[in-house]
């Protein structure tokens, strides 16, 4: 195998995290070795795949497994957000007294399931790693077992994604079915003409896959498992999964179901409409920021699959472009969240962010800009990940679409206002501690000066993504 | 034109408030991050004056044009500005240094935070007004409201919450629309470049709907009739400098955006929805006018005189004449003069008696009487009295007005008496009569800092009340060459039809 320099990250991580769970199972009080190790993991993994041109182009075990530039792209903004996800969670673990070694080792093996389905070109590898992927995030979300909502918010992550799990892999039957093959390329050869089994089929498919990315209308099961999970846990699952599902979607989309692209235009326009306006609305009235930030991040999906369904290059990088935006924006306001703590514990209400501004100015701004960038505020970077979109949208002359996904916006700034409304105009109620690791500060750092001065030169990314071009 | 003079003004504002941020914020730090902010500001203010200097008021075309590559292949970052808009960037870095003066007595919590927005605001304004891509353009016009926004909600009234919502969500839900347009014109004619655009137009048949969307946002931010209701509020509540910021300049840039839009790139659908312009402007005339005649609100009153006074604006930009477009921009200003100076009037008894109902005061004249000399200037400043500045605005309104529709102009006139109405009338409750509220006996008269912010704002009314020619002057020949311009474009689009 001459190309097996290609996979180098998927086996080292395959590698390090049985080394790690050996090491953590014999040497006692471990855990901090094996979070470090792991970041150090994740960093060697980036390092890997930076080492291989960005263009490559390789087919590999058959065709089952695909590096092109989408894949390294994905998969290096997966490595990179996991480790700015480690880095800010382990005085949270610490706090809530569930620092232990199962922690790094599930979010390796979840991230190692990741990279399997970003890579992935078979329905067989596909499925394989979402499983890795879904099983080690059902444990995550119940890791606080002695809290009731955090084992109440796995077991329904379990149920309700067991179930699209299972939609999924009927779905992929029906596909092989009526394709005779499990590969992507030879299904998209195979799948010309249509008939009703197979639209069935892409259903199934796409619902699993809306489901995993919280679109509407499968959205339910996110409000709850963002709310009950431990933090950390939830800024893995807003972003990461979302990264990867997102990867498998235009995978899908653009790879075996090409020709068939009347058929699922219209599902995704449908998904991408109602995400965007079911998450404007539900938001308003939220009074727990995770439950918010899930809402929110419905709402954002439905903007990121607005790209998708133009059917162009040019709508595939404008949601990888916001993605992109979207992952940063979303950790820096998770690393706000994990600043809100007072004498060891957590405060997850609006309310508790009440006057804020008067005692951490600086925690306030970062909010603030971060906030305003969800919004889509110009000259934020937010404004650009949805400028692009719709620059896509538009080609098409989509005008319905837009006009929606627009209004939705300015409903959906009103929560983000009344946010920072109660940061900044309302009375200040507590003081919170100021020392914060250093992982976190940096992550907040990156995160808001990243956000903040996007807009000078904006090409620094869109010139990476322009490279990505899958028709 | 090697010195990027245009970025250097955007950018120095931006550049103090950097270095205000990270200042220590105790309480002796204020003033040093006051003067910092001072300094910056009339730094940037003599800057403009030599631009002013410099800038070649005989050729028509856009001057010190910055064309840099921003988002390649997309957007280009291209500034640059012409006679139109050199006054408004004038007029932005005059009242910015005004409005840090005030700070002083009228913002008690976060100094250092307000000058920041005053600041950002500021660099945020400039670029409006001398953007040349509408993408650029948009990323400035719509940032704005996020120092705004904050303006009003931290440091307002006791409605600022509601107010600062509501003015945000108006705009925006206007500039979305225009941001859509935007995009379309991308894929229309394969540019945002305005100087381009000027110069291959636009297809006939998109031009109406592409103009409605640019209306929307335009149409709330001036404020039109009926979308005019955030103004009020948030004049209301608004500190002073906020309310300044928000009469002088906030409002100016929806009548550029008409003058340099609007017009600009959709003659023929601006030649169709002339109709529709007038009668929403005669609303705003009379109606607003008859409005202001009832408030009991000081601040009220003078908001919804903005909106009368913008509906001049409007009217004299759709005449497409020499006068009333010249006029239009010559109102602008003169608008942006006076009604700063009377949110700052306003100021001054508000930060003596905490109330703006004009009830409460009268017989102000014997108390203060410095202050009963500016307050007039302004009054009739606004009133349009021939010798200052406002008379000659309104004057070339009318004129241009009477050239396109009779009937329009003479409805448009009783505006003028109605103004005299409003304005006279405030003017005898506030500083005439008896003093009733005993209150008002204990109020102190003009400090050094007011009676500074007053009479420069004072003076440039009366100077160019006799003296417009500067201004017309720098404004001519880029007036001359948009309707001409204008008549082409119409002319060829009768042809293809």
């Amino acid at each position: 195998m001459e190309n097996l320099n290609l996979v180098f990250p998927e086996i080292f991580i395959s590698i390090t995290l049985m080394f790690l769970l050996i090491l953590g199972v014999f040497k006692k009080k471990s855990t901090s070795i094996v979070f470090n190790l792991s970041i150090v993991t994740l960093f060697i993994s980036i390092a890997l795949i930076i080492n291989n041109p960005f263009d490559t182009y390789k087919e590999l075990f058959n065709g089952s497994f695909k590096i092109d530039q989408l894949s390294t792209f994905m998969k290096i903004i997966t490595l990179a957000s996991g480790i700015f996800v480690m880095l800010t969670s382990s005085n949270y673990l610490k706090n809530l007294k569930i620092y232990k070694i199962e922690y790094p080792i599930l979010l390796l093996s979840s991230i190692l399931g990741m990279l399997i389905m970003i890579s992935s070109n078979d329905l067989i590898v596909f499925y394989m790693g979402l499983e890795l992927q879904s099983l080690a995030l059902y444990v995550l979300a119940a890791f606080n077992r002695d809290n009731a909502s955090s084992s109440e918010s796995g077991l329904k992550y379990f149920v309700l994604s067991a179930l699209s799990s299972g939609l999924l892999l009927y779905g992929c039957s029906l596909i092989y079915g009526f394709s005779g093959s499990t590969n992507f390329n030879l299904i998209a050869q195979n799948l010309t003409s249509t008939n009703y089994a197979l639209t069935s089929g892409i259903v199934f498919i796409l619902v699993g896959l809306a489901f995993k990315i919280s679109a509407v209308p499968f959205h339910m099961w996110a409000p709850d498992v963002y709310e009950g999970s431990p933090t950390s846990v939830t800024a893995f699952f807003a972003i990461l999964p979302k990264i990867a599902a997102l990867t498998v979607f235009i995978r899908f989309l653009y790879v075996p179901f090409i020709n068939v692209f009347d058929q699922w235009q219209m599902i995704i326009i449908f998904i991408s409409i109602s995400s965007m306006i079911f998450g404007a609305i539900a938001a308003i009235g939220q009074k727990n920021l995770k439950r918010l930030i899930a809402y929110s991040s419905i709402g954002h999906m439905g903007y990121a699959l607005a790209g998708l369904c133009v059917g162009t290059n040019e709508g595939i990088q404008s949601s990888i472009i916001y993605i992109s935006i979207y992952l940063v924006m979303n950790l820096g306001f998770f690393s706000c969240l994990f600043m809100i703590k007072k004498n060891g514990i957590y405060y997850e209400k609006i309310q508790d962010l009440s006057g804020l501004s008067k005692n951490h100015p600086i925690l306030s701004f970062c909010l603030l800009i971060i906030l305003f960038s969800l919004a889509g505020i110009p000259p934020l970077a937010g404004f650009f990940a949805k400028f692009y979109i719709f620059l896509a949208v538009l080609e098409k002359s989509m005008y319905i679409l837009a006009i929606l996904g627009l209004l939705s916006t300015v409903v959906a700034a009103f929560y983000y206002l009344r946010i920072i409304k109660i940061i900044y105009f309302d009375p200040e109620i507590e003081e919170y501690d100021r020392d914060h690791n250093p992982g976190l500060k940096l992550t907040l750092a990156f995160s808001t000066i990243t956000i903040l001065l996007f807009f000078i030169y904006p090409s620094v990314l869109t010139e990476i993504i322009s490279k990505i071009n899958l028709i | 034109m090697n010195f990027p003079i245009l970025s250097s003004l955007i950018l120095l504002p931006a550049i103090g408030s950097f270095f205000i941020f990270f200042q220590k914020s105790n309480q002796n730090q204020y003033q040093s991050s006051k003067y910092v902010a001072l300094f910056i500001s009339l730094a940037n203010f003599l800057l403009s004056l030599y631009l002013w200097y410099i800038f070649d008021p005989s050729i028509h075309s856009f001057q010190f044009v910055e064309d840099r590559q921003w988002i390649i292949g997309l957007v280009n970052y291209k500034i640059g500005i012409d006679g139109i808009s050199i006054l408004f960037i004038l007029l932005t870095t005059f009242i910015t240094p005004l409005c840090i003066i005030s700070v002083n007595r009228t913002v008690k919590i976060k100094l250092k935070d307000f000058l920041i927005a005053i600041l950002i605001s500021e660099s945020l304004m400039i670029g409006v007004f001398c953007s040349l891509d509408l993408v650029i353009f948009y990323l400035f016009f719509e940032g704005g409201l996020i120092p705004m926004f904050l303006i009003i909600g931290i440091w307002g009234g006791d409605r600022r919450v509601y107010s600062a919502f509501k003015f945000f969500l108006y705009t925006l839900l206007g500039s979305v629309l225009m941001l859509i347009a935007i995009i379309s014109i991308y894929w229309i004619a394969g540019t945002t470049d305005v100087i381009k655009l000027y110069e291959i137009g636009i297809d006939a048949k998109f031009q109406n709907l592409l103009w409605l969307a640019f209306f929307s946002s335009f149409a709330v931010k001036t404020p039109m009739w009926p979308v005019h209701t955030w103004l009020p509020d948030a004049h209301v509540e608004a500190p002073t400098a906020g309310s300044v910021l928000l009469a002088a300049i906030l409002l100016k840039m929806a009548g550029y955006g008409f003058i340099r839009f609007s017009i600009g790139l959709f003659p023929f659908a601006s030649e169709y929805f002339v109709p529709l312009i007038f009668i929403l402007s005669l609303i705003a005339i009379v109606y607003t006018s008859l409005v202001a005649l009832m408030q009991e609100d000081i601040k009220k009153l003078i908001a919804y005189s903005s909106v009368a006074h913008m509906g001049f604006v409007t009217l004299g930009i759709f005449t497409f004449t020499q006068q009333g477009i010249e006029g239009s921009i010559f109102q602008m200003l003169s608008h942006g003069l006076v009604s700063a100076a009377l949110f700052f009037c306003v100021g001054v008894i508000y930060d003596r008696m905490n109330t703006r109902l004009i009830d409460k005061y009268g017989g102000v004249v014997s108390i203060m009487p410095k202050y009963a000399i500016v307050f007039m200037i302004f009054t009739l400043g606004a009133v349009g009295l021939p010798g200052t500045s406002g008379f000659v605005g309104e004057f070339l309104i009318l004129l241009g007005t009477f050239k396109k529709n009779f009937l329009v102009a003479v409805i448009a006139s009783t505006g003028v008496i109605l103004a005299a109405a409003y304005m006279l009338w405030l003017y005898k409750r506030v500083i005439f009569g008896k003093i009733i509220n005993d209150d008002v006996k204990k109020m102190i008269d003009l400090n050094k800092s007011e009676s500074i912010i007053l009479w420069s704002l004072a003076f440039p009314i009366i100077f160019f009340g006799f003296y417009p020619d500067p201004l017309l002057n720098t404004t001519e020949v880029s007036v001359n060459n948009l309707i001409d311009m204008y008549n082409n474009n119409l002319a060829i689009n009768t042809e293809n039809n």
